[in-house]
């Protein structure tokens, strides 16, 4: 039952995870005065990528980096319930808890890392190094918020922490929500903080030396990989869900705060965003943590 | 409605495209449909043509509306766009450029220079007709093409994509010979262009 209930998730977040990619274009393109690209283009985009051939070669290495980054994709995804109370769509949520997930959100860049080290392309070992350069400086602030509102909660537990709120945890704790916040924008991969493939400085950094079907793969693991990080944000600190209804209405709302964002503002170069990461959310989430206790 | 003229205008563009139906089976549709309703550019800009991707690709033209859109790498476009007049410098380039894609790849030659060297036609350093020295699928001509014509350029290449017929990376592979002798005519033996420091220690320059 349980392998149903996992492919289902799957098939869920697929799905919604290229629309809300496609919605992301084409909002991005009303940002821009533009009419846009219909809402399944990325969708359209992925399945294309599928039917090319392949013509480069660089060891087993290079072609398993996006299968390591769509494994630990796929792994947060099901350590993560899409719903608080129930039975369906609650993954292996019971075998692991959000220190899992944690650790998890981390395994896709690494293994890619690994796997853009061996292909030989400067633009992606660039695109790499500014990714992991950034990930420790994101880290931090969203680290803390989230270990706050753990022990606050007093559990590790996703969906006990989100059945626990009376009031969401982004009005109890604001400062800690900015904090992870700002931090999320980043890990979303959107200005002012899309370091590792910034377009014209390192031609799309980790995936430059990318063809085919192994681009489709980067391109769906994206996809899956956004809605999970939507629904976690969702279950820490905006009550969680208890029907599609609500998870969609509350991931999308979410979703268009981040994009309004990296529709908006200009990137940082890497330092910058390490610096600002370091100091801002880092010290909106100390100051959080020290008033949410202290009160 | 603000936007009705823009929708209808979509839709002119459009209409051509969804009235093709020499598909040999099912599956072949279904891949050609999803290959020609989305197309990664690679805009090599060359010569004056390089002006007239930007307008063609952002807010004025959109191309991202009809599903073009512009491609990082070589390893990821299926369309190269060769925008003008080629020096043989440049040519180096393209070829090494256009070896770098994978298949299907397709090539739009911008402008007359392309075409028959346009005014450039009795130039000491640049190549006359494109289609000597690799395949051509679309050509857009003009002097320059304004973004109107390219996305006509680019919705007539569509619509060869979609009844299967737009086929010249086949034709490359085919007569390589024939493109590597005319290649090799202009540029030497070694076409492939120095990387480096070896084009000041090996190659003589160039």
């Amino acid at each position: 039952m349980i392998v149903v209930d996992l492919l289902l998730m799957l098939v869920v977040a697929y799905a919604v995870g290229f629309l809300y990619y496609g919605l992301y274009r084409n909002i991005t393109a009303r940002f821009q005065r533009r009419f846009g690209p219909p809402v399944w283009q990325s969708f359209i985009d992925s399945i294309k990528f599928f039917f090319k051939e392949e013509s480069t070669s660089h060891g087993w290495m290079f072609y398993l980096g996006p299968v390591i980054m769509m494994s630990g994709a796929i792994m947060t995804l099901f350590f993560i319930p899409f719903f608080t109370v129930g039975d369906t769509f609650q993954g292996l949520s019971q075998y692991g808890n959000a220190f899992v997930i944690l650790y998890l959100l981390v395994l896709g860049p690494l293994g890619n890392a690994l796997g853009v080290g061996t292909g030989g392309s400067p633009f992606g070992a660039m695109g790499i190094t500014r990714g992991l350069t950034r990930l420790f400086a994101m880290e931090l602030p969203f680290y803390i918020a989230v270990i706050a509102i753990m022990s606050l909660s007093g559990s590790a537990d996703i969906a006990t922490i989100a059945s626990e709120q009376t009031t969401f945890n982004a009005f109890a704790y604001p400062l800690l929500f900015i904090a992870a916040m700002i931090s999320f924008i980043g890990m979303m991969g959107q200005s002012p903080f899309d370091v590792p493939g910034a377009p014209v400085e390192v031609y799309s950094g980790p995936a430059s030396e990318f063809s085919g079907k192994f681009l489709a793969l980067l391109m769906s693991q994206s996809a899956i990989f956004t809605f999970a990080k939507l629904v976690l944000m969702v279950h820490l600190f905006l009550g969680g869900a208890s029907g599609f209804l609500e998870l969609l209405l509350k991931t999308f709302i979410l979703f268009i705060v981040v994009i309004a964002f990296g529709a908006i503002y200009g990137r940082f170069k890497t330092p910058q965003a390490v610096d600002f990461l370091l100091k801002v959310p880092t010290t909106i989430a100390v100051v959080g943590l020290i008033l949410a206790t202290w009160s | 409605m603000e936007h009705n003229g823009f929708i209808q205008e979509q839709k002119t563009l459009e209409g051509d495209l969804n009235s093709d139906t020499s598909h040999k089976n099912s599956v072949d549709f279904l891949m050609n449909w999803f290959r020609k309703r989305s197309i990664f550019v690679l805009a090599y800009g060359t010569g004056c043509g390089a002006i007239e991707m930007p307008p063609t690709f952002t807010s004025r033209y959109d191309a991202e509306r009809l599903g073009i859109r512009g491609a990082a790498t070589p390893r990821q476009a299926d369309v190269i766009i060769v925008s003008g007049y080629c020096s043989y410098k440049t040519l180096r380039r393209i070829i090494r450029t256009y070896e770098q894609m994978s298949n299907p790849k397709y090539v739009l030659a911008l402008g007359s220079c392309t075409v028959n060297g346009g005014m450039y036609w009795d130039s000491y350093n640049t190549i006359k007709k494109l289609e000597d020295y690799m395949p051509v699928d679309m050509y857009v001509n003009g002097c320059m093409p304004r973004p109107e014509s390219i996305l006509e350029g680019f919705i007539a290449l569509q619509k060869e994509i979609g009844e299967g017929k737009a086929s010249s990376w086949q034709k490359y592979e085919e007569n390589y010979e024939f493109y590597r002798k005319n290649q090799e005519a202009v540029l030497g033996k070694k076409v492939e262009p120095s990387y480096d420091a070896d084009w000041y220690l090996y190659d003589g320059g160039l």
